[in-house]
């Protein structure tokens, strides 16, 4: 294995302070080649890991970052996985993860992960090699334009051609994606500017005149908001994933136990607020709990805090929250009145915003009377409660298998999660009680990212166990990134959740396109038997349930790590144990789950928070409040 | 829906243009009219962007616009308070029998002849939509061979520039 790794192992670094260790004592002033130049500048940027694969563009980059001490480059099996790993990394660790490429192809299959952390705000900067200056604008071999291909998935890119130019730009680029609203940004560099030779200077100054992000909240909307808190009878604090990135959490807490308001969390803000705290009512939105969406459809006051308002949180826009006020607070001053009109808009840093609103209610020196509010809210959370069918056969019921594995691995794991059903359930049935403890792909919604996202998280959290939760759809996306993960030593846990199907897509044909099962099924039970067969007559009979080929037991054995497959709801505790005690290298578990079952509750695309099912054809009573 | 125009002070580098323009068709806007060209300070410049739209979806562009980091600043210019100008050259059809009555017209509107031909005259004219507008409706009975139009260039009234405020952080940083 040593002949792979040309860094400090994950242990090795994790030993290391965070942030991360102070330079090199590197000259400030050397006569360096623009390739050298870029690596010294991302180790000085703080980056101690590299996913990537080599290519022709990027070729004079890999030469001197094989002499960094500081940077360990993970060879990837695609750049997809590199992209998702740096994401991974970035939200384990709130650092700012970085991926490499080549030109062309290697840069184009950075697209999905880039427009990834686009969405979600993830910082992370992409470096790409580019064809020599003089061979741009000619298709030349492996070219792409991949600055102008990025340019709407991207906080920011850069097309570097001179070598000087270089270091201050790998400067830039990690101070852009990692202030403000963070977010990707991307490095396309000329192969000529990385083989010419200049000066290397650090710390350079950044030439960025229109980058000034606010993060002081203006005092005068933070009295306002408090006066609301104070004077409001049905306040909710609606906590999106900017509460995370803004290392808020402390302060939420705080806040919350000052005025004694609900709080609900949304998919990216799984973890800001401990989930066993009695005033949280669990994640908003199309799969959201009834208490939450029923807070915010009831409220007169919705306190936003680094959310966007998504359309998965608001359903049908103009039936949304109709009685409340709204403060929207976000660092973004472009997320702030886009969906839902604010009422009281304030821009700035989560963390200062709450700690300025902490104070000011404190001056406002009288409390909400929200007892009423509260009565309503534990009616719905009591009535209406998170659950799932089990299954008399002894199959398993997904949920549960779910469920288990945060109870067994417990709060300090992180969990990564993959997209559809199996996502829903992590977020809906694992109990997060710290931020960075839950990692997914929410705005985009990437299919595969769990594999390589786990990855990069584990890179980043080596002390930590790693779960990803995946889907059998998903991993067959990314599932090479095991080869990876066994050979550069980083021992993560998937439980695959194989129900044979893509099971959120079969769900909505279940129930919007009257059972018409259109190409979602991945075992191959029951299309078999429909339409021509490309090869005769002589395929091995197909298997009662749960995708089957390929082999994932097998495949995780031929990928250097542990199979384990799990059928019977007996077996799952003492093979989630089994699957905790190996550590030497990852672990695949295969749960065979019952393809039929769904998530619930549910707020079908389009309608209206308050048609909410909380299961199948059960719409919610909603009580006393109902007429207001 | 109504006309807006916005005066956006730009970092004068290589690709500002794609994304600006970028940003407008992704947003769903329809650029009616669009200006570039340097100022007065070497570092930047200066797009003049006309849209029809209504105010909400104006200001949520004009959000997008400034979290572009090549965006150093963007000012809505207010009809009454602004100087808007337009430059327009026309081929118009000018024989013998004609050509006096086609100077005329040109004559009325203040524009300049820039050439002639035997058969054409080229005139260059500048001014507002309106006085443009009439102008080319006045000479369209003549019979227009070939129209270019620039886009709308438009800065405010009184002693403020815009670009005093906008270049003290360029400064800072420099």
């Amino acid at each position: 294995m040593t002949e792979h790794s040309s860094g400090p192992s994950p242990r090795d670094l994790a030993a290391r302070a965070q942030p991360p260790s102070p330079p090199p004592p590197a000259p400030a002033k050397a006569r360096v080649t623009g390739a050298q130049a870029l690596v010294h500048a991302l180790e000085r940027a703080g980056a101690d890991v590299v996913f990537g694969i080599p290519g022709g563009a990027i070729l004079p980059a890999y030469d001197p970052l094989l002499d960094s001490t500081e940077i360990r480059h993970i060879l990837v099996r695609h750049e997809q996985g590199a992209g998702h790993a740096a994401t991974g990394y970035a939200q384990a660790t709130g650092r700012v993860g970085v991926c490499m490429a080549t030109s062309g192809p290697g840069a184009t299959n950075l697209v999905t992960p880039l427009a990834d952390a686009y969405m979600d705000s993830v910082p992370i900067v992409a470096i790409t090699g580019q064809v020599p200056t003089s061979l741009i604008g000619t298709d030349g071999f492996q070219e792409a334009d991949i600055s102008g291909i990025t340019l709407p998935i991207t906080k920011h890119n850069f097309l570097v051609t001179r070598a000087e130019d270089i270091a201050r730009t790998i400067g830039e680029a990690f101070h852009v994606a990692s202030t403000g609203r963070p977010g990707p940004v991307l490095v396309d560099i000329a192969k000529d500017a990385m083989q010419a030779m200049t000066e290397f200077h650090w710390p350079v100054p950044y030439d960025l005149p229109g980058y000034h992000p606010v993060t002081r909240p203006h005092a005068r909307q933070v009295r306002e908001a408090a006066r609301l808190i104070v004077e409001s009878k049905r306040p909710v604090l609606y906590v999106g994933g900017g509460v995370i990135k803004a290392g808020a959490s402390a302060v939420l807490a705080d806040l919350a136990n000052l005025t004694g308001m609900p709080v609900i969390t949304t998919l990216m803000a799984r973890g800001a607020f401990p989930d066993k705290h009695p005033q949280h009512l669990g994640m908003p939105g199309m799969h959201g709990s009834v208490a939450a969406v029923g807070s915010l459809q009831r409220a007169d006051l919705i306190i936003a805090l680094g959310a966007r308002f998504d359309d998965r949180v608001t359903g049908r826009l103009d039936t949304f929250a109709p009685g409340a006020l709204v403060v929207h607070a976000d660092i973004d001053p472009a997320e702030i009145s886009k969906n839902r009109r604010a009422d009281v808009p304030i821009v700035g840093d989560c963390r200062e915003v709450i700690t300025d609103l902490i104070a000011a209610v404190k001056a406002e020196d009288r409390k909400g009377d929200y007892e009423e509010w509260w009565q309503q809210l534990d009616q719905w959370r009591t009535k209406y409660p998170l659950g799932y069918d089990e299954f008399s056969d002894g199959s398993l019921a997904p949920q549960q298998v779910i469920r288990r594995i945060g109870e067994i691995a417990g709060p300090e794991a992180i969990y990564v999660a993959g997209v559809g059903q199996h996502q829903m359930w992590a977020a809906q049935f694992i109990d997060y009680e710290h931020p960075g403890t839950w990692i997914n792909s929410g705005g985009l919604g990437t299919m595969g990212f769990a594999v390589p996202a786990a990855m990069g998280a584990k890179y980043g959290c080596p002390d930590k166990t790693v779960w990803a939760i995946d889907g059998d759809g998903c991993f067959q996306m990314t599932n090479q990134e095991l080869a990876t993960c066994a050979i550069e030593g980083i021992p993560i846990k998937v439980a695959i959740i194989n129900n044979g199907s893509l099971g959120m897509v079969r769900q909505w044909q279940t129930l919007f396109y009257g059972e018409r099962y259109s190409n979602t099924t991945l075992s191959g039970a029951g299309a078999a038997s429909e339409g021509p067969r490309v090869s005769g007559e002589d395929l091995p009979p197909v298997p009662p349930s749960g995708t089957r080929i390929p082999d994932f037991v097998k495949l995780a054995e031929a990928y250097g790590c542990a199979g384990i497959r799990c059928e019977r709801i007996d077996d799952v505790d003492r093979t989630i144990e089994q699957a905790m005690a190996i550590n030497d290298r990852p672990v695949v578990v295969d749960f065979i789950v019952h393809k039929d079952a769904m998530v619930w509750p549910m707020v079908a695309a389009g309608t209206s928070n308050d048609d909410i099912k909380h299961a199948r054809g059960m719409a919610p009573d909603w009580g006393g409040l109902e007429d207001e | 829906m109504s006309r807006h125009t916005l005066s956006v002070l730009v970092e004068n580098k290589p690709g500002v243009l794609v994304r600006i323009a970028g940003l407008f068709s992704r947003r769903g806007f329809n650029i009616d009219s669009l200006a570039v060209g340097p100022t007065e300070h070497a570092d930047l410049s200066r797009i003049t962007i006309v849209v029809n739209c209504d105010e909400h979806p104006l200001e949520q562009v004009t959000k997008q616009l400034n979290k572009l980091i090549n965006v150093l600043k963007i000012v809505e210019l207010e009809p009454g308070a602004t100087v808007e100008r337009e430059l327009i050259l026309i081929k118009i059809r000018a024989d013998m029998e004609t050509r006096s009555k086609v100077l005329e017209t040109v004559q009325l509107f203040r524009a300049k002849v820039v050439d002639v031909a035997l058969d054409v005259i080229t005139v260059e004219a500048t001014g507002n939509r309106d006085k443009l507008d009439a102008l080319i409706r006045m000479l369209e009975p003549f019979g227009i061979k070939e129209l270019v139009q620039s886009g709308m260039v438009a800065i405010g009234r009184g002693s403020r520039s815009i670009t005093d405020r906008a270049l003290r952080p360029v400064e800072r940083s420099a």
